[in-house]
C-alpha cells in the first residue's frame, strides 16, 4: 500500500488570480512581507500495490485527470504505507 | 434529422437549447442522457449545453468527460460531423481534448452574468455562414469560468487555419487574445462561452444568436 500526495498549482507563466486576491488580503492584515501566494489543489490517496510501477501510475493520473497540464501543474510525494493483511 | 443535446447530471441551459431548436428553429431536438453509450440514429448534429456539469468538481467539464456518452461523442466527431458546446460545454470539449486550451476561472474572480458584445472573425465556417465579418453580435455570457487560456504556438495555429469565430469587444474575463468561440482544425466542433441560443428570440432581447443555428442547420441540410 502507497500513501500518495499530489499537489496540483497553476504553471508559473499563468496568473493565479485567486493568489493575487489573498495576498492583497493579507497585506491589509498587515502582513506586509508576503511577497507572493499561490492556490492548489491537493489530493491524498491510498493505492494498492499491484506489483506495476507506481510513480508511473500516478503520473498518469495526474496528466489524465487532477490535474490540466494545459495550465496546470503538479508534484507528488509517494511513501509506503504498512503492510495491510487482506 | 435529430439534434441531439446531451445532458449531464448539472447540466441546465439543455431546456434553452432544446426551445431554440424545436420552437425557433423547427428542427427535433433530442436529449441524450449522459449515461447512454450511442447517439441516435440520424443525429444531425451534437450540442453540449451550459450548467455545471458533476458539479464542477475538480475542473468545470473534467468529470463529465469521463461520461459513458462522450466516447460516442468523440466518435461522432472524429466522423468530421458538428459538434456545439456551449459554456460548460466548451469546457467539457477542452477537457476531452476536443478542442484545444482551457478555460480558467475569470480574472475579476465574479461570476459575470451579461448580455455581451461579440466581433464575429469568421464568417466563412459551417457555423457562422449567415453572419458577416467584423459583424459586432450581442449573446449574453453567464460564467466564472471562462478565461480561455492556450499557449502562444497553440494561438498561432489557431490564427492561421482561422479557428476564432469569436471575440470579445471589451474583454469581459482575462480570455487570451479576446478569444469567445473557437473550433478545432478541422472545423467542425465549436466551443464558445457565450449563449446563442440565449439570444435566438426577440423575446429575450435579441435574436443575433439565431444566424449561428440558421448558418450550422442550412449547413446540414446541404451536407457540408
Amino acid at each position: 500500500m502507497y500513501n500518495v500526495k499530489v499537489y496540483v498549482t497553476y504553471k508559473k507563466s499563468i496568473l493565479d488570480p485567486q493568489g493575487e486576491a489573498i495576498k492583497t488580503a493579507l497585506h491589509r492584515m498587515e502582513h506586509q512581507d508576503v511577497m507572493q501566494v499561490t492556490v492548489g489543489k491537493y489530493f491524498e490517496m491510498q493505492i494498492k500495490d499491484n506489483g506495476q510501477n507506481i510513480d508511473e501510475q500516478v503520473n498518469k493520473m495526474c496528466d489524465e485527470l487532477l490535474a490540466n497540464v494545459n495550465m496546470e501543474t503538479y508534484r507528488y510525494e509517494i511513501t509506503e504505507a504498512a503492510k495491510v493483511e487482506e | 434529422m435529430k439534434y441531439s443535446i446531451i445532458r449531464f447530471p448539472g447540466s441546465n441551459c439543455d431546456w434553452d437549447m432544446f426551445y431554440t431548436l424545436q420552437d425557433v428553429m423547427n428542427v427535433t431536438p433530442v436529449f441524450v442522457d449522459y449515461r447512454e453509450e450511442e447517439l441516435p440514429e440520424n443525429t444531425a448534429a451534437v450540442f453540449i449545453p451550459g450548467g455545471f456539469s458533476y458539479g464542477d468538481y475538480l475542473r468545470s467539464g473534467a468529470i463529465a468527460r469521463f461520461s459513458p456518452i462522450m466516447e460516442a461523442v468523440k466518435r461522432f466527431a472524429d466522423s468530421g460531423r458538428p459538434v456545439v458546446g456551449i459554456c460548460n460545454g466548451f469546457q467539457v470539449l477542452t477537457e476531452a481534448g476536443l478542442l484545444p486550451g482551457a478555460l480558467r476561472r475569470n480574472d475579476s474572480l465574479n461570476f459575470i452574468c451579461k448580455p455581451q458584445k461579440l466581433t464575429v472573425e469568421n464568417s466563412q465556417t459551417r457555423f457562422t455562414s449567415r453572419f458577416n465579418l467584423n459583424q459586432t453580435v450581442m449573446f449574453p455570457i453567464a460564467h466564472g469560468e471562462g478565461n480561455y487560456y492556450c499557449d502562444e504556438d497553440t494561438l498561432k495555429k489557431l490564427e492561421s487555419n482561422q479557428q476564432i469565430l469569436f471575440r470579445y469587444q471589451g474583454n469581459p474575463n482575462g480570455s487570451t487574445d479576446d478569444i469567445a468561440g473557437i473550433t478545432n482544425e478541422r472545423g467542425n466542433v465549436l466551443g464558445m462561452m457565450p449563449h446563442p441560443e440565449r439570444a435566438s428570440d426577440a423575446l429575450l432581447g435579441g435574436a443575433d444568436g439565431k444566424l449561428l443555428f440558421q448558418s450550422l442547420i442550412e449547413s446540414v441540410a446541404q451536407n457540408i
